[in-house]
């Protein structure tokens, strides 16, 4: 796969790029060019270091929404064995932008449930970009439902820009799709993990995302709305919205503050999309802790827990 | 009915005159027509001429639907806060001040107890001068606390729903309010108590995402306008027109997402009688 760079790590994969010359001209020719990769190496990782220590809010957003990131179904496959994909709403459709299915986390038996975005043209068309209909929240809820009827943890990755806005979508209800999973998911009896890989877009992230514990990658992003669509309502300029992530405060590590997100997980050096099985590994390890404190809890713990989690979330004063 | 616990209201009651625009005429938005202001009340702000259901304060749909004198506020005190400190144009600060002021309101909703038709209740009402009716922190927490009155002293809930959506001001605590709320209303329908949700013109975004859309039963007012996204962001996503009548509720009912429109002077029969069918001890006719 080509690599595609966002403007602000453009400057290490130069770098990247030299040393991988240097190293066909050394395997050529036996030229002496140690000395030099060395020198390039240690500039390339403290270019990366110099980057990503202080990424602004808006260079997370292009992170979260790097092309080369891993998806929903990536991490299935690096996380998990024996994935069985389970289509359909048994009502209306079988929704491509969410994917769900039964899968072994570790030797456990989980039901993994996200939104799947497409890598090329083709299959973003087919993925519909991520953005799920009703009828995905409502392929969501039903094995979600079907979890819990056998014990079964429940573990969600999300991402996606956001429910899909469109005709159909509002015909069949978008709105209910999206607070009946919320409603439903408040009392599901079973431990259920929700993890933001990559956009936390609104809606359609949290119609999957009422969990026991809310996971947060370091470069994901989560959001009432996105960057551009507050800076098209508020500064009616869409071209701010980068001052529009700052505003929202849209990070895990904002988000972590607000008591919205249990743990970020770390993502490899330069983002997810620089090593995909480091970064499946690294969540996997959160994961796992995260899933052992919840299986040692009865259902009606879980559920209590749950509810009384977002009970909590908010500021306000009372005068 | 040993159903519903008597309660000494701890709150007093808020008799509020609603402010009206001064003039004795005036025109109807959807007919051109000009109307006699004091007909136009008399007729619960539905136009005379042709039922355009004209946009109602709170206060005045609270004087509407509840019984008389029975109206006590809780939580009026729950108030917005900053906790990002946003400001776009203007400060979310200021913003909330004017707001306050604007409206004698600390946020965009009403909660209290009141009686309906004799049936004791809990009722929220949404306010749409507020900040367009914006989901925020201390909303979702008037909701909630509402909702778990409503458990707590066995009552039913009734909320009338005016939202453009979310208040983007509180970021990502606006969206998690939809999950708090929605959460209790998952408590309040374990106890098997009704809650009715009532749509007026518009209610879109985080609060049609959320209790809006989770009633037993869910009315709408005629032609108010319900929707997650709203009709610009499908336009531009799509690039088609959209047609005639999308997203009002004759549209919502025609696809199977209400159970009712209700005509604003049928709403407080409408609820009572729902409430009756719900709570009221059978009677046998010739028993
Ligand atoms: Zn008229």
């Amino acid at each position: 796969m080509m690599y595609q760079a966002v403007d602000f790590e453009r400057p290490i994969v130069e770098i990247e790029k030299k040393i991988e010359e240097l190293r066909i001209i050394a395997n050529g020719g036996g030229m002496d060019v140690d000395e030099e990769i060395r020198r390039l190496e240690k500039k390339a990782r403290r270019l990366t270091r110099d980057v990503y220590l202080k990424l602004s809010r808006w260079q997370r957003t292009l992170l979260a929404r790097h092309p080369t990131r891993p998806y929903m179904l990536d991490y299935v496959g690096l996380m998990c064995e024996g994935f069985i994909e389970l289509h359909g709403d048994r009502a209306f459709a079988d929704d491509h932008a969410m994917v769900g299915g039964m899968a072994w986390f570790e030797g456990i038996p989980v039901m993994v449930i996200g939104q799947q975005k497409g890598r090329d043209t083709k299959d973003k068309v087919y993925r519909n970009f991520g953005m799920a209909h009703p009828e995905g929240y409502r392929k969501a809820l039903r094995l979600m439902k079907l979890a819990e009827k056998y014990g079964r943890p429940i573990l969600t990755l999300i991402d996606t820009p956001g429910a899909y806005p469109g005709i159909g979508a509002e015909e069949r209800g978008q709105a209910e799709a999206i607070a009946r999973n919320q409603f439903e998911m408040a009392t599901l009896r079973v431990p259920l993990i929700a993890a933001i890989i990559g956009e936390g877009g609104s809606g359609g992230a949290l119609a999957l995302g009422v969990g026991n514990r809310v996971l947060m990658q370091e470069n994901a992003i989560y959001s009432v709305i996105s960057p551009e669509g507050c800076a098209s309502i508020l500064w009616r300029d869409t071209a701010k919205a980068p001052e529009a992530a700052e505003a929202m405060k849209i990070t895990a590590q904002d988000l972590a503050e607000l008591g919205v997100v249990d743990e970020i997980v770390r993502e490899p050096m330069g983002g997810a999309h620089r090593d995909h099985k480091r970064a499946a590994s690294l969540l996997r390890r959160v994961i796992r802790r995260h899933l052992r404190e919840l299986m040692a809890m009865s259902p009606e713990e879980i559920v209590a827990q749950r509810i009384d989690k977002y009970r909590q979330i908010g500021v306000y004063e009372e005068i | 009915m040993e159903w519903f616990k008597k309660i000494k209201p701890k709150v007093r009651v808020r008799e509020k005159k609603v402010k009206m625009p001064e003039g004795l005429w005036v025109k109807c938005d959807a007919c051109k027509e000009i109307v006699y202001k004091q007909e136009l009340e008399k007729n619960l702000n539905v136009c005379p001429k042709c039922n355009f259901h004209f946009r109602i304060s709170a206060w005045q749909r609270i004087e509407q639907l509840a019984d008389p004198g029975t109206f006590v506020e809780f939580d009026q005190g729950v108030a917005s806060l900053d906790p990002l400190g946003f400001k776009d144009s203007k400060r979310y600060k200021d913003r909330i001040k004017e707001n306050v002021e604007k409206t004698g309101l600390n946020e965009a909703v009403i909660c209290g107890e009141c009686q309906l038709g004799g049936f004791p209740i809990q009722m929220c009402v949404m306010e749409f001068a507020f900040l367009g009716g914006s989901m925020a922190s201390a909303l979702g927490e008037k909701i909630t606390r509402a909702i778990e009155r409503s458990i707590e002293r066995r009552m039913p809930l009734v909320i009338v729903s005016i939202s453009g959506g979310a208040r983007m001001q509180e970021g990502v605590l606006s969206l998690m309010q939809m999950a708090k709320a929605s959460a209790a209303l998952a408590k309040l329908s374990e106890q098997g108590l009704p809650f009715i949700s009532v749509c007026t013109d518009p209610t879109t975004g985080g609060v049609s995402a959320s209790y809006a859309m989770l009633g037993d039963l869910i009315f709408a007012e005629p032609r108010a306008l319900i929707g997650f996204a709203g009709p610009r962001v499908i336009e531009q996503t799509i690039l088609q027109k959209l047609p005639e009548g999308f997203q009002r509720a004759e549209f919502l009912l025609e696809h199977g997402m209400l159970d009712k429109i209700v005509d604003r002077r049928d709403l407080k029969h409408t609820l009572v009688q729902s409430l009756k069918f719900f709570l009221a001890e059978p009677v046998e006719k010739g028993a």
